[in-house]
């Protein structure tokens, strides 16, 4: 114990200096319960404990069963026999005595003697009826103490069959003058009812009037029954609901006396408890709810305080508007509230935000949407239980299309808790939603890959756990069995023995006459096992092989016999087995399993894929879906870039990737004062604090610098010039989780969506895969001559060191020629880069072949920093040499004079191309140049051509049929809405004529028009689309877009805008 | 509802228990052991809800005093968090600034006290004067003796 209370009870006896005669509420450090107590506070060890606990029990035996004792030393050995329970030790030996106490003590002790009985025996103990005359007797007291005591007592404990002998006198209570009398009656009727409805139903009329009691006390003691007979039958009180609605009016109106407020807010446990009553009276009622908005409402309005409380009777009130009759403009004002919540940096309120939002969105899904990065935030929250509920959200809102995704979080989940009754809630759950969505079950090894070590342990506790529902048992079994032969299917190198375990388990928890499919599931996987293991297992096989003799299923009984013929004749075993490689390394063919498949297969189940297949799948699926945009395209890209060098061969290498917008570019902005691209409108999707701290992510043209100078070419050393690409790694996170959003909020919010496209049908993958198919080689014919404004953010003077720490990204180095001679300057490129926000930005670079560099030969020209523009520019390829471009500006004065990395834009028809110059502005000759990217786009580039152009831009008409369309746009999560100016021309209809314009000028591609609707779809260069859905409205054109990527819609509107002005 | 309302000192040693459905007196050292490790080891800006089996435990500290409260999943646990304080500040009112010896040299009051606020797992009144009201009766009647 601490030296604090060592002291403090070294002081007791002068504080405390009255003796076993002192008054209430002082104690002598030196009487037996001072004792007990400064014995407890000294304790150091359990041992210690149950020596001194062992000692005061028999004191108190000893004490006890004196007859000297009197009742006021029995009320002290009562507080010493509270004290033994409490720490766990049975203290039988009093409980007579506490009956005792509360019948014969004056009314201190009585009132000790009855807490003593409260606190020592349970409802079903038989002692409680040696209680019966003592209350029957205090109630008929004319001391209210006693009354009231005696009510206490009843109100908490008592026996069911003896409620009649006291219930009139209890009833009669119920008109006492005292309020406090009145109110303890309502409450033991209260208990009466709970233990015993049927005793209680003749005074409801009773209630009634306890409920219209002037005391305020009183009332609120009858909620609780009304609670109680509302929850069960909400019919028969709807005539109630005007008072409840009355009261709560009331309460809220502060009409309560002033003692009832909690921190100035008035009966706040009194208005949660009113809000409840009112919820089970308005559910699936428009006429009772009706009754109760406006008072909902006013409670919504007045529950501003800042103060917990108030937030508790928000929760209270946002739920039961959720739960009563929907009103739209009230849900509307939940909502809201709700928002304040789920953004609160207090945890607490965080906590309840979400798990109101649990209600919220099961009312509408579309609500969750704009919390959704908070949402991504709790999901990754360091605190087990904002997590726990953030699963419980999404839940709620899984669709065909974010399933997989949540799903994975679960498992995630699953993965790190240790709480076995979350992990059967969730593993549950997780077997719900395979029901619910068949094609994860289709993929239950997907599932498995997520179970690793723990996850089987889990499953077996929940197996043995079982559930209380049958079904839900019996479904969650065979779901577990089924994964588990796919796992065993699926890794088949070393298969732990707790799997086989597990499987024996599930078989003999589940008897086989019960169900019949759940054995002919288990079976193939012994078989399995039993293939493993054959030498280890085979007397649990033999075992097996003998139940199922006697099974009605004659498939069951085929299999039982030839397991048992294999496992009995070894020279056949060795057969039949080694004839398939089993038992030297695993049969990876199962073939054996083939009955199982085929069987499997005509019952619906996907067919098996290999696991490179499958692997390759999720890689992309998880690609796609979740990594980081500028992460996710490699395999298109390298697949177009290595098409378009076949045909380019000869032409000067481009290297051209989409650039983009760095962070840190503002920097540069600042010097400049340059011009921005007119992104003014963009929203700020994910705007939330914390991002919008961040500096918006505004392209800027970096300030014309002046070029470095340029030394005249020489042919004799070539250096590459590279492309640069900058992104501060900030944004990258961010990145994860708005593509972590838009995949977990796919489809939710989509159910206003218009008639246009058909509902969903399959996974996202699908189409997500659609976009780089196509047009990765219609290179050139189609021209953009969209908007190429250009985000080549670079950070000034970070590009060639001080990045090099930046990022924790994987960088590759690529030598490039020559070994080095003035060692080993790298430009770098740190963090993938975040998504374009304009149309048509593609960066091409001419990367540095042998014969026409960029880099200078250094003797040629020493002036360091004086840079004329011309030298460089003259490098440009020549295909770029006659395009408007922009002034060359450095990059990267850097540290290092003698590297200067400098770029300028080139405006091509169809793509903005970034040149980056590397020059070498030293006297000595550079014959190395490293350079380092760590885009993973230009890591495949560079590997793989180092010498040669390399172009990846692509066009952005995406060409996509009616029905793909649909489905995309359920996938996208990011849209706008805008009304466009019509244009009319000629014969042709303004809606006709207004796609054309846009067709013709932005390139975008008129997927359908039908009557006035018409929907367009374009994408970017870099392959993420955009959709378009465009429906004549008056004399303007409304058109809704959406895209995975949160900045195109309002870029892409943007431009839409300018060219129909143009037109 | 309310299942269990416990006080516990920081070297996680029971101060005071009060359970509102039946757990047997051998298996509650454990459990609450269990509970207090559950919210011991959490810090200061994690949330005060924790998930303890299938309920939830609210808990909320006082110097080296904890209170912890096992509750149902349909209970609002901000309210039950603040009801704690309500506790607190009706002990705080009826002992003075309520100390962890307060509550161990009159564990019986503090009994009463809660069995005015808490009767079968519910909250039955918060009204600090009429808490107290019986008590005081009580201590008045032993002052007149």
């Amino acid at each position: 114990m601490s030296d604090v209370v060592e002291k403090t009870l070294s002081a007791l006896p002068s504080l405390l200096s009255l003796d076993s005669n002192a008054g209430a509420g002082k104690l002598s450090s030196t009487s037996k319960l001072g004792n007990l107590i400064r014995g407890i506070t000294e304790l150091t060890s359990k041992h210690d404990e149950e020596k001194l606990i062992k000692k005061e029990l028999a004191a108190i035996k000893e004490q006890v069963a004196s007859p000297n004792t009197t009742m006021r030393q029995m009320k002290e050995i009562m507080v010493r026999a509270i004290y033994c329970e409490m720490l766990g030790y049975q203290a039988s030996v009093s409980y007579i005595h506490a009956i005792k106490l509360a019948q014969q003590g004056s009314v201190l002790e009585k009132r000790l003697g009855y807490l003593a009985v409260s606190l020592f025996l349970n409802e079903s103990d038989e002692f409680l009826l040696l209680l019966v005359n003592t209350v029957l007797k205090d109630l008929q007291s004319t001391n209210l103490n006693e009354v009231c005591m005696a009510l206490t007592a009843v109100s908490q404990m008592f026996p069911k069959d003896m409620i009649p002998a006291i219930l009139p006198i209890v009833e009669e209570k119920l008109t006492h003058p005292k309020e406090v009398i009145r109110r303890k009656a309502v409450l033991a009727l209260y208990k009466f009812y709970l233990i015993a409805p049927n005793q209680v139903q003749h005074i409801h009329s009773k209630f009634r009037k306890a409920l219209c009691d002037k005391d305020p006390g009183v009332m609120t003691a009858s909620l609780h029954i009304y609670l109680q007979l509302v929850k069960e039958s909400p019919e028969s009180y709807k005539d109630l609901t005007v008072s409840f609605v009355t009261i709560l009016r009331q309460v809220v109106g502060g009409k309560l006396p002033m003692d009832f407020n909690y921190h100035s807010v008035p009966a706040p446990w009194l208005q949660i408890q009113l809000l409840r009553i009112l919820a089970y009276l308005g559910k699936e009622d428009q006429g009772t709810s009706e009754m109760m908005y406006d008072v909902l409402e006013e409670s919504l309005r007045r529950a501003e305080m800042n103060h917990n409380i108030t937030y508790a009777i928000l929760y209270e009130c946002v739920k039961s508007i959720y739960t009563v009759y929907p009103k739209a403009e009230l849900l509307e004002k939940a909502a809201k509230c709700i928002g304040n919540f789920v953004l609160s940096p207090k945890i607490n309120l965080k906590y309840l935000g979400l798990k109101a939002l649990t209600y919220v969105v099961a009312q509408d899904p579309n609500l969750a949407l704009p919390h959704q990065m908070t949402i991504i935030e709790c999901l990754d929250h360091s605190d087990i239980i904002i997590k726990r509920a953030t699963l419980e959200l999404l839940f709620r809102i899984t669709n065909a299309q974010n399933v997989t995704v949540i799903v994975e979080k679960m498992l995630e989940f699953l993965r790190q808790s240790s709480n076995d009754y979350s992990t059967v809630d969730l593993v549950g759950k997780v077997a719900e939603l395979a029901e619910k969505y068949p094609f994860i079950k289709q993929d239950p090894l997907n599932l498995c890959n997520g179970m690793q070590p723990d996850i089987p342990n889990n499953f077996l506790r929940l197996l043995a756990e079982g559930f209380d529902s049958v079904e839900e048992d019996r479904q969650l079994r065979l779901f577990a069995v089924d994964s588990y032969v796919l796992l065993l299917q699926g890794e088949t190198a070393s298969l732990p023995q707790c799997f086989l375990q597990v499987i024996s388990w599930v078989r003999t928890k589940v008897p086989i006459g019960l169900f019949p499919e759940l054995s002919r599931y288990i079976f193939p996987s012994i078989l399995l096992i039993f293939s493993y293991y054959i030498f280890s297992y085979y007397d649990v096989v033999l075992m097996f092989s003998f139940e199922y003799f006697g099974s009605l299923d004659t498939v069951l009984r085929q299999r039982a016999h030839e397991l048992m013929i294999l496992s009995q004749d070894a020279g056949l075993r060795g057969r039949v087995l080694s004839a398939e490689g089993r038992l030297e390394h695993v049969d990876s063919s199962l073939s054996f399993l083939d009955g199982h498949v085929s069987e499997a297969l005509a019952a619906g189940a996907a067919p098996y894929k290999p696991p490179h297949q499958r692997q390759e799948e999720l890689a992309h699926e998880k690609a796609l879906s979740l990594e980081p945009y500028g992460l996710s395209l490699p395999v298109s890209l390298s697949t177009c870039s290595i098409t378009d060098r076949l045909t380019d061969r000869q032409s000067p290498t481009r290297l051209s990737i989409s650039s983009s917008v760095s962070g840190n570019s503002t920097e540069l902005s600042l010097k400049g004062g340059s011009t921005t691209l007119k992104l003014d409108g963009v929203k700020r999707v994910w705007g939330k604090e914390g991002y919008l701290v961040q500096q918006p992510k505004e392209v800027v043209e970096e300030t014309p610098l002046p070029p470095t100078e340029l030394p005249s070419p020489l042919g004799s050393f070539q250096s590459p010039v590279s492309q640069t690409q900058t992104a501060s790694p900030g944004p990258e996170p961010d990145q994860e989780r708005q593509q972590l959003a838009s995949s977990l909020f796919v489809g939710v919010g989509t159910h206003h969506s218009v008639c246009l496209m058909g509902r969903t049908e399959a996974a996202p993958q699908r189409f997500r895969r659609k976009p780089k198919g196509t047009g990765s080689s219609s290179g050139t014919s189609e021209h953009s001559s969209n908007s190429s404004h250009s985000s080549s953010g670079t950070a000034a003077g970070n590009t060639l060191d001080s990045t090099t720490a930046a990022t924790g990204q994987q960088i590759s180095q690529h030598a490039l020629g020559h070994p080095p001679v003035n060692g080993n300057p790298i430009v770098e490129t740190p963090g993938p880069l975040p998504p374009v926000r304009d149309g048509g930005v593609a960066a091409e670079i001419p990367t540095g072949h042998t014969d026409s560099g960029t880099l200078a030969d250094p003797n040629e020209d020493p002036v360091p920093v004086r840079p004329r523009d011309l030298p460089l520019i003259s490098h440009l390829p020549a295909e770029l040499s006659g395009l408007a471009r922009s002034k060359l500006t450095t990059l990267c004065p850097g540290p290092d004079p003698g590297l200067a990395l400098s770029s300028c834009r080139v405006y091509k028809e169809d793509a903005l191309v970034l040149v980056v110059f590397v020059s070498n502005n030293s006297d000595s000759t550079l014959h190395r140049v490293a350079l380092r990217f760590t885009s993973k786009q230009l890591e495949v580039l560079f590997q793989t051509n180092t010498t040669f152009p390399i172009r990846f831009s692509e066009n952005l008409p995406l060409t996509v049929s009616t029905g793909e369309y649909g489905k995309m746009w359920l996938s996208f999560s990011h849209d706008v809405k805008q009304n466009l100016r019509l244009i009319t021309a000629g014969d042709q209809s303004p809606l006709t004529a207004t796609l054309d314009t846009l067709r013709d000028r932005l390139h975008l591609h008129v997927v359908d028009i039908i009557g006035s609707e018409g929907i367009v779809a374009c994408r970017l260069l870099r392959g993420q689309p955009c959709l378009l859905h465009c429906r004549v409205h008056a004399d303007s054109l409304a058109v809704w877009l959406r895209s995975p990527i949160p900045e195109f819609p309002d870029s892409l509107l943007y431009h839409c805008q300018k060219a129909l002005a143009e037109a | 509802m309310i299942k269990f309302l416990l006080m516990v000192n920081k070297q996680g040693q029971t101060r005071l228990s009060k359970y509102y459905e039946k757990v047997d007196i051998g298996k509650r050292p454990a459990l609450e052991a269990d509970v207090v490790k559950g919210c011991l080891s959490r810090k200061k800006e994690q949330c005060s809800f924790v998930e303890y089996k299938d309920f939830k435990l609210v808990y909320r500290q006082y110097a080296a005093l904890f209170i912890v409260v096992g509750i149902s999943d349909t209970e609002n646990e901000l309210s039950i968090y603040e009801l704690v304080h309500n506790f607190v500040e009706v002990l705080d009112k009826y002992f003075g600034h309520v100390s962890e010896l307060d509550i161990m040299f009159n564990l019986d009051k503090v009994h009463i006290i809660l069995d005015e606020m808490i009767q079968n797992g519910h909250i039955v009144e918060t009204n600090r004067n009429r808490i107290l009201a019986p008590l005081l009766a009580l201590d008045k009647m032993a002052e007149a003796h």
